[in-house]
């Protein structure tokens, strides 16, 4: 009787994992055909650009208003730290390498992922459960390349872009709290940034890190929306999943990119 | 449009259609009618290129379906339009981008051409005026004519309707039958409607096929198929619920189901 149990459950175990070993492959086949179908996106890209506007430029606020926060809040959390060893001046690198290198990615990235993630399988989604993507299939149109291809693309070149504004705004609400409040000196708070801070291994790795993020982020959310069955649970549970995928996806690549960006400080 | 000895099942135990022939002439509305699940959906969708027959052949507009690549299919289905149960417009765009979109998606028309051809087939639908309107502010019938539009934007020499009737006013119903007519005289094309609303549809079409289990069971013009003897097709076109389509889910006896142990009491004669 206990073997049986075993056996079952071991076998509930495999075919977990081979579905989601299946569903991986699915979902890099579609990524391909999506890349080889992106001629119409790219050639007409007016449709990407209507895409940037909602996956990248809808986004701005709570990116933003966020960036800000942050920032002011490594400041405060930053100057306690460094006072104790004297080393206040210091403020303004601590603030913007923590920004460039590992907030403003990630952050942005897991922000992105529940704003505009969301709202690219909900509508993929629900295209498909009012069957406008098969009406677009009877007119001879391929919706991979009319409707999922500009989401996709459109998402891939937000993201870097509202990292970077992203740490930029934490650096402004650096600077606020640092500067103008806590009375940190503003000529060390810049010129030490403006020092300590390599176009390579800091700028450089973080825009890399947002692009992964971005290419990532909006994988998952066009395939899910796409492979979501066609029923008011199935996007509800797609929606859920993209941002659960994606978050951890987020957080998993940035360990792996960090790990491979690793020098143990010789670069400076 | 033809078709022979055609098959097709998701599972090649069980198909869902079996042996169906259909001959359908150039310029005919052909219905094809039966019970919901009888594999009506199917066959339109082997029609369309959707699935491919397993055993037979589908010949539409000239070409076997089964031996098309994706860009001949593709290529054919621009002779064709269909319209969709619900309309399927795309809600992101107003009812002028929604026609438009098919011939701009297919040909590179200047801009006085483009506007004037989206509106003579709104006008062909009577829907001129609800041009800027968004599909969000039409009603059920009103989608399904601007559905209507959009399907035949490229002219098309066959059209397909799944079930074009479903949850519409007597007023909108009356407005598609003759818009089905006549859009399909005007234009010289073919149409094929798939629909379980029998009695209206025997009105509008030229010839009927019947289905029952993925098989044709009865075929004929409208009025041999309301003369028909074939039980199915009586209880269908009657709506009765005795007939050989049992009303009652198979089931286990009423009595268990209710948990009653006891006898069911004999009911006491009058007197």
């Amino acid at each position: 009787m206990r073997i049986a149990d075993l056996s079952a459950r071991l076998e509930r175990l495999g075919s977990a994992v081979t579905a989601h070993v299946w569903r991986l492959g699915f979902a890099s086949r579609f990524l391909f055909y999506l890349v080889m179908h992106s001629g119409t996106a790219l050639r007409r890209f007016r449709l990407t650009i209507a895409e940037i506007y909602f996956a990248g430029v809808l986004s701005l606020i709570i990116i933003l208003v966020s960036g800000l926060f942050v920032g002011m809040v490594l400041a405060l959390q930053g100057y306690e730290t460094l006072q104790r060893f004297g080393a206040s001046e210091s403020l303004g690198v601590l603030v913007a390498l923590s920004l460039v290198r590992e907030l403003g990615p990630v952050v942005a990235g897991l922000l992105f992922a529940s704003r505009a993630g969301s709202a690219i399988t909900a509508e993929i989604g629900l295209m498909k459960a009012t069957e406008q993507l098969s009406a677009m299939e009877m007119m001879a149109v391929d919706p991979i390349a009319r409707v999922v291809a500009p989401r996709f693309w459109g998402g891939v070149l937000s993201m870097p872009l509202l990292a970077a504004l992203f740490s930029a705004m934490g650096i402004f609400g650096g600077y606020i709290v640092g500067v103008q409040l806590i009375g940190v000196d503003a000529g060390a708070f810049w010129s030490q940034m403006q020092a300590a801070v390599d176009l390579r291994n800091d700028i450089l790795n973080g825009v890399i890190k947002s692009v992964v993020f971005g290419i990532a982020v909006t994988w998952i959310a066009v395939f899910e929306g796409y492979d979501a069955p066609p029923t008011a649970e199935g996007v509800s549970r797609a929606t859920t999943r993209t941002v659960v995928t994606s978050s951890l996806a987020i957080l998993a690549l940035d360990f792996i990119l960090t790990a491979l960006m690793f020098t143990g400080g010789t670069h400076q | 449009m033809e078709i022979r000895k055609l098959s097709f099942g998701y599972d090649p135990k069980r198909p869902v259609l079996r042996d169906i022939d259909l001959a359908i002439e150039r310029g005919a509305v052909v219905g094809i009618m039966g019970q919901s699940g009888c594999g009506k959906t199917t066959l339109l969708r082997v029609i369309m290129g959707a699935l491919r027959a397993t055993a037979g052949e589908a010949r539409v507009l000239g070409h076997a379906t089964k031996d098309l690549d994706s860009e001949a299919l593709y290529a054919m289905r621009r002779k064709m339009g269909m319209l969709f149960q619900f309309g399927a417009l795309f809600t992101d765009m107003s009812v002028y981008e929604n026609v438009a979109f098919p011939l701009l998606e297919h040909a590179a028309l200047p801009d006085e051409l483009l506007n004037d051809l989206v509106m003579m087939k709104l006008h062909a639908v009577g829907l001129r005026g609800a041009a800027h309107l968004t599909p969000t502010e039409l009603s059920g019938g009103m989608a399904r004519r601007v559905a209507l539009a959009r399907s035949i934007a490229l002219d098309p020499q066959l059209i397909l309707y799944d079930e074009p009737f479903t949850g519409l006013d007597p007023i909108s119903f009356g407005v598609i039958v003759r818009l089905i007519r006549e859009l399909n005289d005007s234009l010289g094309a073919t149409s094929i409607i798939v629909t379980h609303d029998v009695q209206e549809a025997l009105g509008v079409v030229d010839y009927v096929y019947f289905m029952a289990e993925g098989r044709v069971i009865a075929q004929g013009t409208p009025d041999e198929i309301r003369a028909s003897a074939e039980p199915f097709v009586r209880q269908f076109v009657n709506g009765t619920s005795e007939g050989p389509v049992p009303f009652d889910y198979p089931a286990p006896a009423y009595d268990a189901d209710l948990e009653l142990t006891a006898s069911v009491p004999e009911p006491v004669a009058s007197h």
